[in-house]
């Protein structure tokens, strides 16, 4: 049964993965990034993950994807690039060295004992009294609050930094602009 | 966990599943027949009409035969349109919808087949969760039924399908938090158990997480689920006077009866959400011979209400502008939820550590008071600058 659902969902998010860079059209593409992630909710959940996979798919298919296809939509996908034409030289023979050699690694981690082939190493991802959840909370509340606490600082540095980058400059500010640089004013 | 998959599974028990799942999926869209049909026919009595008086008594049978008509229409393909995204959509609208159906509690425990089971299709542990997931990935098919269209206006349907979609999900996951954080659990069937005992004022106010989190909530979850599921005043979407149909403009036939089906269905599943989590699910006294099942009697009663509610809604209020859609899920919302949650969380540590209530109240309403006059301050000198701004403008690049 196990090995059913994960045969399932490994090839959902395989065949998806090799969709999102195999599609010409960055819709197509985001949807296929939608059906990678769902594969990967649906492994968490096999191994005792609920809120994880709850997470996977509340923030990364409810809200970035959209977001991706907010802006493609309103950007516009109409513009057909050049495919051919790489923008860095030597871009293509990089991806597929690096490629080869995450591959290679991930052959060698499977060989190590490093997998083990258990839900987690972290403990048990749920007890006979603790759902996961609870699990989940206790560890990060209690031992790794400091990185927590530290992920959050980050992402309201990152709130506040998007705010400051999106913001309209003010009069005063544009002023300013005005006298160092008249073009950049009316480029606007 | 259901007591159902207690002892082993064998075939009556997956026979038992299969049941429940065909009696959930024909429960809502029974439900979505008559939803319809009441719906019409209410808005016709608030607005000194008839309504629909043609087909069966009633006109109850109105929903069927649009249905059947729906079927034998021609099913159109803009020929602008992107073919597979386009075909797929109706499709995403719909199973999120039904999928979120499944968490919530029917009814109390009852036996089938010698076998104790909730009336409930799925009861993870993670239900809450699984409702929001869902609750976020149903913008998809809006937004890809508008963008796959090849058309101008709904693309503009779509864009704000997400936009909106994005905004008021923040204000109704604090909503939802709030009753999470008084159940302490995340399973739908908990936080209906949890609701369950003697109540408030010597047992004259249920113990519904209505009063137990002090309303706000409440009707936050309401307002920002109403925004969710795009029903009226919220309808900008579709917005039929400024958009043509908005993101199904381009439909016809059965994929334009999903969209139809799965709006139906939210409305559903979003007023069953509001009764599991606030208004005690189906908790009730027992009805007298009816055992188990008189929870399911409850459930359906509060549900009849809701949707009432959300009819008149509808027939009342008329649709919000954008900018008024934005700023009130943005600067009223998220705040208030936000604040609420805080305001709750701190007297629930309040009573574990023995605080003094009233100390804790006056500070927290202290605290409200100074963030919602900064807030104030903010908007208010954001919205002189920009306005400056928009007048200075032409002024600086002159």
């Amino acid at each position: 049964m196990d090995w059913a659902v994960f045969v399932v969902a490994g090839i959902a998010t395989l065949v998806g993965a090799l969709g999102v860079v195999t599609c010409r059209n960055p819709v197509h593409s985001a949807l296929m990034l939608v059906m990678t992630l769902f594969g990967i909710a649906v492994l968490f959940v096999e191994q005792d993950a609920h809120f994880l996979a709850a997470v996977q798919v509340i923030v990364y298919a409810g809200a970035v994807v959209v977001l991706f296809l907010f802006v493609i939509m309103l950007l516009g996908v109409e513009t057909n690039e050049d495919l051919h034409k790489d923008p860095l030289r030597g871009q293509r023979p990089a991806a597929i060295a690096l490629g080869l050699l995450m591959l290679l690694e991930v052959l060698l981690l499977v060989r190590s004992n490093w997998v083990t082939g258990a839900p987690s190493t972290a403990g048990a991802a749920r007890s006979a009294d603790q759902t996961n959840v609870e699990v989940l909370s206790r560890s990060l509340f209690t031992r790794y609050l400091l990185p927590f606490e530290a992920t959050s600082v980050l992402l309201l540095i990152a709130v506040v930094g998007a705010v400051v980058l999106a913001r309209r400059p003010t009069r005063a500010e544009l002023a300013d602009i005005n006298e160092d640089d008249p073009d950049l004013v009316t480029a606007e | 966990m259901d007591p159902l998959f207690g002892h082993g599974i064998d075939l009556t028990i997956v026979l038992i599943v299969i049941g429940k799942t065909l009696a959930t999926f024909v429960v809502l869209l029974l439900g979505v027949l008559l939803l319809i049909w009441y719906e019409r026919k209410l808005i016709s009595d608030m607005q000194n009409r008839i309504g629909p008086n043609r087909a069966g008594p009633y006109g109850i049978l109105q929903t069927l035969a649009d249905g059947i008509k729906l079927f034998f229409k021609e099913d159109l393909l803009p020929e602008q349109a992107d073919r597979r995204v386009f075909r797929l959509a109706p499709y995403l609208s719909a199973v999120p919808a039904f999928a979120a159906f499944a968490v919530i509690p029917l009814g109390g425990s009852v036996s089938i087949a010698g076998h104790r089971t909730f009336l409930q299709l799925a009861d993870p542990p993670v239900g809450v969760l699984f409702l929001l997931a869902m609750s976020s990935i149903a913008v998809y098919g809006t937004m890809l039924a508008g963008w796959s269209s090849g058309s101008k206006y709904p693309l503009l349907g779509g864009v704000r399908a997400s936009a909106q979609a994005i905004s008021y999900e923040g204000a109704m996951s604090l909503a939802i938090a709030a009753a999470v954080l008084i159940a302490g659990t995340l399973s739908t069937h908990g936080i209906v158990a949890d609701q369950a005992g003697k109540g408030y004022l010597r047992g004259l106010l249920p113990k519904w997480n209505l009063f137990t989190v002090g309303v706000v909530p409440v009707v936050i979850y309401v307002i920002a689920a109403t925004a969710e599921i795009n029903r009226p005043p919220f309808d900008l979407v579709e917005a039929d006077s400024e958009l043509v149909g908005g993101f199904h403009t381009e439909y016809s036939s059965v994929r334009f009866a999903l969209f139809y089906l799965a709006e139906f269905m939210n409305t559903i599943t979003v007023s069953a959400v509001a009764i599991t989590l606030f208004f005690g699910g189906p908790n009730g006294p027992e009805i007298l011979g009816l055992g188990g099942w008189s929870g399911f009697l409850w459930f359906l009663i509060k549900e009849i209400l809701f949707l009432s509610v959300y009819v008149w809604i509808r027939a009342t209020l008329p649709r919000f502008r954008y900018d008024q859609l934005m700023d009130l899920g943005w600067k009223r919302l998220i705040p208030v939820a936000l604040y609420w949650l805080l305001l709750i969380a701190a007297l629930r540590v309040g009573q574990d550590q023995g605080w003094n209530a009233a100390l804790v109240i006056g500070i927290g309403i202290g605290a409200g008071a100074l963030a919602w006059g900064l807030l104030g301050l903010a908007a208010r000198t954001g919205a002189e600058q920009a306005a400056e701004d928009a007048l200075g403008l032409g002024e600086v690049r002159a």
